[in-house]
C-alpha cells in the first residue's frame, strides 16, 4: 500500500510532467501558424468536399515536410467538419478562430457559410478566401476589405464562357439569333450569372432561355424536354451536387450534344461527370485552374507526402478537380503568409493585421507560379486595394470519359463589364449594411 | 400535342420511380404501423454495397445483387433484434423516432465501409433513346417500368397467396388479435423489413443507375412523400397509382405552369397535388379510413 508521502510525491511528479508537457506544447503552438480548415467530408456534398480537403491538407503537409514550414514556421492545420451546413460552418468558424495562435485566414468552402461569416470575420479581422464562390461583389475591395475572390467569380467566368461560345460560332457577329439556355440550380448560386447573361443577350442579340431546376435535382426530365424543344445552340449548366450528373445524363437521353453544354466553375468537378458514366463524354466546363496531375508539384507531393505516408487521403484523388482546388487554395494562403513574413519579419507566425495586409497586395506572377511547381495549374494573381479578384481568368476543359482535357489556354474576362457590376452591387450592399467604403487613393 | 404526350408519358415514367421508393414505406407501415423514416437510407445503403462491391472488390453485379439482398435481410434482423423488439407497444411516434436513428446509423455504417465518394452503378440496363414517331422515350424508363410491374405482381402474390402474406395481413389488421392466435410479431417484423429491403435493392439499382450512388440519394424520399400522402400509407396499388399521378402532374406543371410562375416548381407542386387530394380524402386515395369510437 502506498504511504501518503509516496502518494504526494507521485502527484507532484505527475503535475510536473503535465506542466512541462503543457509548456512545450504551448511553446510549439505559439511558434506555429494556425490554419483552420472547414471541410465537408460527410453529408450530401461529400463527393466534392473530400478531394478539396485532401488537396488542401496535402499542400500544407508538403510545405511543413519539405521546407520545414514558411521560413521555419510550421503550419498547424486543424479540420472542422461542416457537412456543408451553414450552422455547422458558423460553429466551426467560432470554435477554431481563437485556437492555436489565432486564425488569420479562413476558407469557408460554401457560399452559404461565407454569407454567414462575413460579418463575423469583419469584426474579428480574419481574411476570408473564397475561390469563386460567395459574394461575387466582394471582388470590389473598397467595401469588404477582408474578403478575397481570388482567382475568379461566377460573373467573370461567365464572360469568358460566352467569349468562348462566340469564338466557336465564328465571332460575336454570328451570335445574333442563337439560342442559349442557362439551366441552373434554383438558388442564389444558380442565378448569380444571370446579370451577365442578360447583358450579353441584349448586346449581341441571342435569345437567352432561363431554365430553373429545383434542388436537389434528382429528377429533371421535364426541364430537359423543354430544352430539347428549344433546340439550343449552347447550354450553360450551373448545377451543384447531384444536379450536375443528373443534368448531363438527362441531356444525353434527350439527344442534346454534350460538347454544346458548358458547365460553370462549380459544375466542372469530377463528381459532375463520373456518376453520369459514358453520357458525360464530350461535356465541357470552365475552370479556374489546370486539370490533371501533370505538374511538377505532384512529384514533390509524391516524394514528401505520399511516399512518407503523410497524405490526408489514399492518393486516388490526386489530379482531380477538387483536389487541385484544394492545392491552389492552400497555395494562395501560404504565399500570402510568406509575403507577410517578408514585410514584417521572417521566422515567426504573422498576425491577423499582417495577413490582411499581405492579401490586400497579394502578387503571384508567372515566375513565382513556376517556382511553386504549379505552372499551368495555378492562375497568377495581382490584388489591389480595389480589385480583390485579380484578372479572373479561366480555361475551358472537356471530359473524354476518363479525364479532363484542357481545351483552351487562360481566357481573358470582360473586366470593364464585371468591375462595373461589382462596384454597383457592392455599393448597394454597403448602403444596406451601413458600411462606409474605404478610400483606395 | 405530341409534346404534351411526350411530357405526360415522361412524367408517368418518373412517377413509377417515385412509387418504387414509396412501396418500401407502404410495406412496413401496412404491416407494423411504423412510418419508416429510414427507407430512403436503406435504398442508399443497398446501392452503396452493390456499387462498392463491384468497384472496390471486383464482385460482378450478378453476385453483388443477391449478396446485397442477403445483407438487407440481415439488416432487418439486426433492426428487429436491437431496436424494434424493445419498443413493442410504444407510441407510434417513438417507433418513428427510432427509425430516424436507424436512418443515420445505417448511412454512417455504409460510409465507414465505402466512404462518401460518388460511384457509378451500371448493372447493364439499356439507356438508349427510343423514338415513336416524333416522341422520344428512354429504354431505361421502359425497363424500369417493367421491373416495377414484376415487383408489384410478386408482392401481390406474396400478400395474397402465401401463408406469410396472410400473417402479414392479419398483423396489419389487428396486432393484438394476431398475437393472441400465436403469431410472433418479431418474425413478422423481420419478414416485412426484409421485403422492404428487397424493394430498396431494386430502388437502389434504378435510382443509383440514374443519379450515381452518393449520399444525396436519400433525397428521393422527398419524391416519395407526396406519393404516400396521395396514395395512402397502406395500399400497394395506391402507391403505384399515386406515383403516376404525382409524376405526370409535376411534369405537366413544370412545363406548362413553370414558365408563367418562374420554373423550378416540380418539387413543391407535387405536394400541392397531394394536399388537394387530401382535402377530398384525408386518408389518401386508397388508404384505410380509420374510425375510432370514443
Amino acid at each position: 500500500m502506498a504511504t501518503p508521502i509516496l502518494k504526494k510525491a507521485a502527484m507532484i511528479g505527475l503535475g510536473a510532467v503535465i506542466g512541462v508537457g503543457s509548456f512545450f506544447a504551448a511553446h510549439a503552438q505559439a511558434s506555429e501558424q494556425y490554419l483552420p480548415s472547414l471541410v465537408y467530408r460527410t453529408g450530401p456534398f461529400a463527393p466534392s468536399g473530400i478531394g478539396f480537403a485532401d488537396g488542401f491538407a496535402d499542400y500544407v503537409t508538403l510545405i511543413n515536410e519539405r521546407d520545414g514550414g514558411i521560413n521555419g514556421v510550421r503550419i498547424r492545420l486543424e479540420e472542422c467538419e461542416t457537412a456543408y451546413a451553414n450552422d455547422r460552418g458558423v460553429e466551426c468558424y467560432e470554435r477554431l478562430k481563437d485556437r492555436g495562435n489565432g486564425a488569420t485566414v479562413v476558407a469557408p468552402l460554401s457560399t452559404g457559410i461565407t454569407y454567414a461569416v462575413i460579418p463575423r470575420s469583419r469584426r474579428d479581422g480574419i481574411v476570408l478566401s473564397t475561390m469563386g464562390y460567395g459574394r461575387a461583389d466582394a471582388a470590389y475591395g473598397r467595401v469588404l476589405d477582408n474578403v478575397f475572390m481570388v482567382p475568379t467569380t461566377y460573373w467573370s467566368s461567365m464572360t469568358a464562357t460566352l467569349d468562348y461560345i462566340a469564338e466557336q460560332e465564328g465571332g460575336w457577329e454570328n451570335m445574333r439569333g442563337k439560342d442559349i439556355v442557362h439551366a441552373f440550380h434554383d438558388s442564389a448560386y444558380g442565378r448569380e450569372p444571370l446579370g451577365v447573361l442578360r447583358h450579353y443577350a441584349e448586346e449581341y442579340g441571342f435569345t437567352l432561355h432561363e431554365m430553373a431546376i429545383s434542388p436537389p435535382g434528382v429528377e429533371q426530365r421535364s426541364v430537359w424536354q423543354q430544352i430539347r424543344r428549344i433546340q439550343p445552340d449552347w447550354v450553360s449548366l450551373y448545377g451543384w451536387g447531384v444536379m450536375n450528373p443528373t443534368a448531363i445524363r438527362t441531356a444525353a437521353s434527350m439527344g442534346i450534344p454534350r460538347d454544346r453544354i458548358i458547365g460553370g466553375i462549380y459544375a466542372a468537378q469530377d463528381d459532375a461527370v463520373l456518376p453520369a458514366g459514358s453520357a458525360a463524354e464530350g461535356y465541357k466546363a470552365v475552370t479556374f485552374h489546370g486539370p490533371g496531375a501533370d505538374y511538377p508539384i505532384y512529384d514533390e507531393l509524391q516524394q514528401y507526402v505520399y511516399d512518407a505516408g503523410l497524405a490526408a487521403g489514399d492518393g486516388d484523388l490526386m489530379g482531380t478537380i477538387a483536389y487541385n482546388r484544394g492545392l491552389i487554395n492552400a497555395g494562395y494562403i501560404i504565399e500570402a503568409w510568406r509575403q507577410a513574413q517578408a514585410e514584417f519579419g521572417e521566422g515567426r507566425p504573422v498576425t491577423r493585421e499582417e495577413t490582411l495586409w499581405a492579401w490586400q497586395q497579394l502578387k503571384i506572377d508567372e515566375d513565382r507560379v513556376a517556382e511553386l511547381g504549379m505552372d499551368g495549374l495555378m492562375p497568377t494573381v495581382d490584388i489591389t486595394c480595389e480589385n480583390h479578384e485579380g484578372d479572373g481568368r479561366v480555361m475551358v476543359q472537356q471530359w473524354d470519359g476518363e479525364n479532363w482535357n484542357q481545351l483552351t489556354d487562360w481566357l481573358d474576362t470582360n473586366r470593364e463589364l464585371v468591375e462595373g457590376m461589382y462596384r454597383d452591387s457592392a455599393m448597394r450592399y454597403a448602403q444596406e449594411e451601413g458600411i462606409t467604403p474605404r478610400s483606395c487613393d | 400535342m405530341m409534346f404534351f404526350f411526350e411530357v405526360l408519358i415522361g412524367g408517368l415514367m418518373s412517377g413509377i420511380m417515385y412509387a418504387l421508393v414509396a412501396l418500401g414505406f407502404v410495406l412496413i407501415f401496412k404491416a407494423s404501423g411504423v412510418f419508416n423514416f429510414a427507407q430512403a437510407a436503406m435504398v442508399l445503403f443497398a446501392a452503396m454495397f452493390m456499387a462498392g462491391m463491384y468497384g472496390d472488390w471486383g464482385v460482378p453485379y450478378w453476385l453483388a445483387i443477391p449478396i446485397t439482398i442477403l445483407l438487407m435481410i440481415g439488416l432487418a434482423w439486426v433492426i428487429e433484434r436491437f431496436v424494434l423488439r424493445h419498443l413493442v407497444n410504444q407510441e407510434p411516434i417513438i417507433m418513428f423516432m427510432a427509425t430516424i436513428g436507424i436512418f443515420f446509423a445505417i448511412i454512417g455504417f455504409a460510409e465507414i465501409i465505402w466512404g462518401s465518394r460518388s460511384r457509378t452503378l451500371d448493372v447493364g440496363l439499356p439507356d438508349d433513346m427510343l423514338f415513336i414517331g416524333d416522341m422520344l422515350f428512354q429504354q431505361y424508363d421502359i425497363v424500369t417500368a417493367l421491373m416495377v410491374a414484376v415487383l408489384v405482381v410478386l408482392l401481390m402474390i406474396f400478400a395474397q397467396k402465401t401463408r406469410m402474406g396472410r400473417v402479414l395481413r392479419a398483423v396489419a389488421d389487428d396486432h393484438q388479435a394476431a398475437q393472441s392466435v400465436g403469431i410472433k410479431l418479431s418474425t413478422v417484423w423481420v419478414v416485412v423489413w426484409s421485403v422492404a429491403g428487397v424493394v430498396a435493392v431494386v430502388a437502389g439499382i434504378v435510382w443509383g443507375g440514374s443519379l450515381g450512388v452518393q449520399p444525396v440519394m436519400v433525397d428521393v424520399a422527398f419524391k416519395a412523400l407526396p406519393v404516400l400522402l396521395l396514395g395512402g400509407l397502406t395500399s400497394i396499388h395506391g402507391a403505384i397509382i399515386a406515383g403516376l399521378i404525382i409524376g405526370a402532374g409535376e411534369a405537366l406543371a413544370e412545363v406548362y405552369l413553370g414558365p408563367i410562375i418562374g420554373g423550378g416548381i416540380d418539387n413543391w407542386f407535387a405536394y400541392i397535388i397531394a394536399m388537394a387530394f387530401m382535402v377530398w380524402r384525408p386518408e389518401g386515395l386508397f388508404g384505410e379510413k380509420i374510425i375510432e369510437r370514443i
